[in-house]
């Protein structure tokens, strides 16, 4: 017979703790977002109907989410075919891609967008005065490290050369194996960098709000401003999505786990 | 004319000859292993047959088409790699389908190639299986079958066994060489492991410093060795320096005692030579009196126990040898014994010594002296 496993006190109180943590300010959020609009007591659904009912919250969360799908469709056509070949042909461009990777994170955003306001002034008016051209093109640059180091940690984990070279014996060329071999194969990676860029692009405010874009943060602030209530049903809205999003990611990579095994299988 | 040819390939990395005018003529059908100890460029001449490297000079053919410049995917060749290279996120069945569903087969072609060749490598029952759920042996069959699913010009293995256990080992390489005879297909086969090249090989090729050494059947390079290094690499060899003294009864002198080498007869007086003899000929025997003609006279330094045999160390009066004898005749020469080393003289092979250093070559095994 199995001997019954025990939790040690005070690892239960430090799990306690930690979940206390995270937990205590969203259940105090929600709370919030029950109160009354006009009397300011529990409880009423009233925030979520303002929230659900107002054409902005729809409009902005369409336009940040077809920014985000921009965001994450310019940014693996570009850093999955770069990284493939860094890990390839060029393993020596790898700290230097990692070191310009970080610029993103020194260099604050108001920093960059006034940058890039500058770099980007006189481009046509279909690509400056649009989210979906000069606000992606932003979001590309700020998910760069995102995006980069999940991937790079996806083409560590498989034995790039040997697969590369497998497929090609077989007759494969270079977009059958990237596309059929390689990139099934960093799919995970791919997930996660995806949607840490989702979770980016739906949260971020300087570069929208500075080069004067409707986006979903703004209309998030906008709320925040005039309903307080709405705002924190609003929070509690965008933490579901967020949290659909990156539950979506768990589910995807367990299946594939049961369906395939471990990306790592095939390591030199 | 010769099916592949590999003609004055060289290689270079930076100031490292990887290859240096390697020549290989192989017809088809036949199997040709290159062993050598490691970087001694045989990976890198397989790598340019497959065409993941362009050679520096020179020219590979196959069947009389020159590919040394064609891209891997046009080249029809069959790899076999070294690590584990099925692709994870397909099944067995998958894997040796991919080759097929790129040529554009028919899915019934498909599924009918697959079904065959999984039968053929003993897997037919594993067919719905990812990688990871399968053996390192098991992987390697399914590697061999998916290289074989394209019907390759020339198959090309890369110490494909290399990451396996032992009896795993013997029992595949086996079944590659039933396979290849089988199919008929003209196979490139690298590995460091000489008993794995002698045992399945039509061809050895020994290669040492970018260079091949020596070419031929594996008898002739086991009892014909045509340089030192060949002599050691293949086999243990005991390697004595000696001087011709009358090359008209092919007397040598070797650490003051004559010894009588049929290979040394025709020599000139003087000529240095190294006398090669392979441990299982060297005869010995308890030593009483001043010992015979042919021998040396020695104690008994080591014993090896190597299953069938015991492999002695005799050392005596400048001279050292190593000699194979039963387990049961090595027990009655223990460490410390006093013994005759008896030479053969027929069975000695005879190489002209020359000047320079000697190459570095493998270990024996470590004695475990009793």
């Amino acid at each position: 017979m199995r001997p019954k496993r025990r939790i040690a006190l005070s690892a239960a109180v430090w799990l306690v703790l930690g979940v206390a943590y995270f937990l205590i300010p969203l259940l105090a959020t929600f709370l919030f977002s029950l109160r009354s609009i006009q009397t300011g007591k529990c409880c009423s659904l009233a925030a979520y109907h303002f929230v659900l009912h107002n054409g902005d919250f729809w409009h902005t969360l369409k336009v940040s989410f077809l920014l985000a799908l921009e965001t994450i469709a310019i940014s693996l056509l570009l850093f999955v075919p770069s990284i493939y070949l860094v890990h390839l042909k060029l393993p020596r461009l790898r700290p230097v891609i990692a070191f310009f990777a970080l610029i993103p994170f020194v260099v604050p955003p108001i920093v960059l967008v006034v940058g890039l306001l500058n770099i980007y002034r006189g481009t046509p008016s279909w690509f400056y005065d649009k989210p979906s051209g000069f606000l992606a093109a932003g979001y590309v640059i700020l998910a760069f490290p995102y995006m980069f180091f999940s991937l790079d940690a996806g083409f560590r984990s498989i034995d790039v050369h040997t697969l590369t070279e497998a497929s090609q014996s077989l007759g494969a060329r270079w977009p059958t194996t990237l596309f059929k071999v390689i990139l099934p194969n960093i799919r995970t990676a791919a997930l996660a960098g995806s949607f840490l860029a989702l979770a980016i692009v739906l949260g971020e405010f300087t570069i929208a709000n500075l080069a004067q874009f409707h986006t979903f943060p703004i209309f998030l602030e906008y709320v925040n401003e005039t309903q307080p209530y709405g705002a924190a049903a609003l929070t509690g809205i965008s933490f579901a999505i967020t949290w659909a999003a990156m539950l979506s990611l768990l589910f995807i990579g367990r299946k594939r786990a049961a369906g395939s095994g471990s990306v790592i299988a095939g390591v030199r | 004319m010769a099916y592949l040819e590999l003609q004055n390939l060289h290689r270079d990395f930076g100031t490292v000859k990887a290859l240096d005018g390697i020549e290989i003529r192989l017809d088809q059908g036949e199997f040709l292993s290159l062993l050598g100890p490691s970087g001694c460029g045989k990976t890198t001449a397989l790598r340019l047959v497959a065409g993941f490297d362009r050679p520096d000079a020179g020219a590979i053919v196959v069947d009389g088409k020159d590919i040394t410049g064609v891209s891997p995917s046009k080249r029809d060749m069959g790899m076999v790699f070294q690590a584990y290279s099925l692709f994870p996120n397909m099944t067995a069945q998958q894997n040796v389908e991919f080759g097929l569903k790129v040529r554009g087969k028919s899915k019934t072609d498909r599924r009918t190639r697959v079904g065959e060749l999984l039968e053929l490598v003993g897997l037919g029952h594993a067919g719905d299986r990812y990688p990871h759920q399968l053996s390192g042996g098991m992987q390697q069959r399914v590697a061999l079958a998916r290289a074989l699913a394209i019907e390759p010009r020339v198959l090309l293995l890369d110490e494909p066994l290399s990451a396996l256990d032992a009896k795993v080992r013997v029992q595949l390489r086996e079944e590659i060489r039933r396979i290849q005879l089988e199919l008929g297909i003209t196979t490139l086969y690298v590995t460091h492991d000489q008993e794995e090249a002698l045992s399945i090989s039509d061809h050895v090729a020994v290669m040492y410093g970018g260079k091949i050494e020596q070419m031929g059947s594996p008898a002739e390079m086991y009892s014909m060795p045509a340089t030192p290094f060949v002599a050691e690499f293949i086999g243990t060899m005991n390697r004595l320096d000696s001087t011709v003294l009358d090359g008209g009864n092919g007397a040598v002198e070797h650490a003051g005692v004559t010894l009588t080498v049929e290979a040394a007869r025709g020599r000139a007086r003087g000529d240095r030579v190294l006398i090669l003899v392979r441990p299982e000929t060297v005869d010995l025997a308890p030593a009483n009196g001043d010992g015979a003609a042919n021998s040396f006279i020695g104690e008994v330094i080591t014993q090896t126990f190597l299953g069938p045999v015991t492999r002695l160390k005799v050392v005596g009066g400048g001279a050292s040898l190593i000699a194979d004898v039963s387990t049961a005749k090595a027990a009655t020469l223990p460490v410390g014994m006093r013994v005759v080393a008896r030479l053969p003289a027929e069975g000695a092979r005879l190489l002209e010594l020359k000047d320079g250093p000697r190459p570095e070559l493998h270990e024996e095994p470590a004695p475990a002296g009793r």
